[in-house]
């Protein structure tokens, strides 16, 4: 089969959470290939994990079914294939959701495929014992020191077990972790033909999908000079239009909200960025100072000259932990005198509680003002001196969890026995919820072996 | 002439770690010229002192007119362990942007020819 001359790839879900409507909008309102949804965040698998304890059935991106069903008729008219990372921890329960759907749906010989592999959470003694520590990146501490309390590990795996999914003719690929840019790096690696030593060709693939991984960030979202972004309100998803040399451009659709120029792109390729000579994925490792932009037309970004290097020999494991117990809450304040009532308020809570034999570390506690400042804390021009109101926010963690809970009984007495004008107390009283502590770690390629299964509806 | 940096750049943040980081693109050549030399790990350290609490490091990434400013503690922990408001650094672009600095005329006004219709 002759390599396609170019590929529409677009991303319609930034993180799980983001607008419905950009799937929805991407399929009714132009030309697309490819639809690629992200669904996992750090802290994602790790309540995940939870959901699956509890239910066998669950443990996956529920939205997403919800989502298929929704557009399923255009995705089948168009053939528009999709890329979503909604697998989770439990990727077979996705599917068989998903066939459910499909089926009702009456769809008949649609290919779902499920990439698996990246899960290790039940092979970690095992791998412990055989020698490998998954000593943290930060830290340099072993993993033994938390074994007890580790809640999920997963390898970010790449593009690849993707690619090979969709040469299987899959419509839907399912996968867990992998490498947000491998959602749009798998299929030009599948429609391009490129190898595992065209470096070059997967930095420029892996560019491509970090500039849409976070949807319309790159189209007009979260940009500097948002008063000149047309239209937020409909602000149209990126597209990734590919090249088999590595060439690509970034659009969206005409007619569409945002914007998509040199420096709403460049806004994206700093995001999360570390080292810009060194972006490292399972893949390659991207240089974004090689890479060249101009503005092809209006709404069209070409980027290219992207070099590459070859890739490490190991995969990043994420790996998450019960690192204690928060909580935090939050009450307004009105003036007069808003701020100094707030501080008196206070001081009252960590008061009442220390007369009850409760202390609380100043590393352990959290004191913000809300509307006088502290986004921005310290920075000179952005701090309120006498605002008509504020939001005081107070907060305690640490590893005990009753003590973290009796934090929470001491906020809402402040409406009767604190100072005048205290309101805004509707959510309650605070309650602990788990901290959960990311364990960034590295393993060795050839103990991870991605598998790729394909159903049919 | 003093001027805030937001004059002359624009910036985009978010949460790495225990950390965040800011890309602070310049609004031309000349701007970027001379933010490479202004702006040190040490002036937007101080900057964000009541932030971060850890060393920053610069990157340079000519072709994109940008550095990036990697504050390695400043979100109160990482992951979910932070109880911020911002607790993933979103806000941290902004804030860099609130810098006043002295700015040559010339540097000023090649942002202004650079940005024609964009105001």
């Amino acid at each position: 089969m002759a390599p396609k001359k170019r590929v529409l790839v677009a991303n319609g879900q930034g993180f799980w959470g983001d607008s419905i409507l950009g799937p929805v909008r991407l399929l009714r309102e132009g030309p697309l290939d490819y639809l690629t949804l992200d669904y996992l965040a750090e802290v994602t698998l790790s309540i995940m994990q939870k959901q699956r304890s509890r239910d066998p059935r669950a443990g996956y991106a529920t939205d997403f079914v919800r989502l298929i069903e929704r557009v399923l008729p255009q995705l089948v008219e168009k053939n528009v294939k999709v890329v979503a990372n909604a697998g989770g921890v439990n990727p077979h329960a996705c599917k068989d959701a998903l066939l459910a759907v499909i089926g009702k749906a009456g769809a008949s010989g649609v290919k779902v495929a499920v990439v698996e592999g990246d899960d290790i959470l039940e092979r970690i003694d095992t791998l412990l014992k055989g020698g490998e520590e998954f000593r943290n990146l930060d830290t340099q501490q072993p993993l033994a020191e938390i074994r007890d309390r580790v809640l999920s590990a997963n390898v970010y795996l790449g593009a690849f077990p993707i690619a090979e999914a969709l040469g299987q003719g899959a419509q839907i690929v399912l996968t867990g972790r992998c490498t947000d840019p491998s959602l749009v790096l798998g299929p030009l690696v599948h429609e391009f033909g490129w190898t595992a030593a065209d470096h070059g060709l997967l930095a420029s693939g892996t560019i491509a999908g970090h500039i849409v991984e976070c949807g319309a960030q790159c189209t007009g979202g979260n940009f500097t000079d948002w008063r000149t972004v047309p239209n937020l309100a409909l602000v149209g998803y990126p597209l990734i239009d590919a090249a088999p040399d590595g060439s690509f451009v970034v659009t969206k659709h005409a007619g569409t909200g945002g914007l998509c120029t040199l420096d709403s792109v460049r806004h994206q390729l700093v995001y999360e960025m570390g080292d810009p000579r060194r972006y490292l994925t399972p893949d390659c490792i991207a240089d974004f100072t090689s890479l060249r932009l101009s503005q092809e037309s209006a709404e069209r970004v070409r980027v290219d000259s992207v070099r590459g290097k070859a890739p490490t020999p190991t995969y990043k494991v994420s790996i998450s932990y019960l690192a204690g117990w928060k909580a935090a809450g939050e009450l307004t304040v009105c003036g007069p005198d808003a701020l100094d009532k707030a501080r008196l308020c206070a001081r009252i809570v960590w008061e009442r509680l220390a007369y009850d034999g409760f202390h609380y570390d100043p590393e352990e506690r959290l004191e913000e003002y809300v509307g006088a400042g502290v986004c921005h804390a310290g920075i000179p021009g952005a701090e309120v001196q006498d605002p008509p109101e504020v939001v005081l926010r107070l907060g305690v963690k640490g590893p005990e969890r009753d003590k973290v809970d009796r934090f929470g009984l001491e906020l809402v007495p402040l409406v009767t026995s604190g100072p005048p004008g205290v309101t805004g107390f509707a959510g309650g009283r605070p309650k602990a919820t788990e901290i959960v502590g990311f364990w960034p770690a590295l393993m060795r390629k050839d103990l991870v072996s991605a598998r790729v299964s394909v159903f049919t509806s | 002439m003093k001027v805030e940096l937001g004059r002359i750049a624009s910036a985009r943040s978010g949460d790495k770690g225990e950390g965040s980081n800011v890309g602070v693109l310049a609004r031309s050549d000349l701007a970027y010229a001379f933010l490479k030399e202004v702006l040190s790990v040490e002036r937007v350290r101080a900057h964000f002192a009541g932030i971060n609490r850890g060393p920053v490091t610069r990157y340079e990434a000519d072709n994109l007119r940008a550095l990036n400013f990697i504050l390695s503690d400043s979100l109160g922990g990482g992951g979910s362990a932070s109880l911020r408001t911002d607790a993933q650094g979103k806000a941290h672009g902004l804030a860099l942007l609130r810098m006043v600095l002295e700015v040559p005329e010339e540097v000023v006004q090649s942002v202004a020819e650079n940005s024609v219709g964009s105001g």
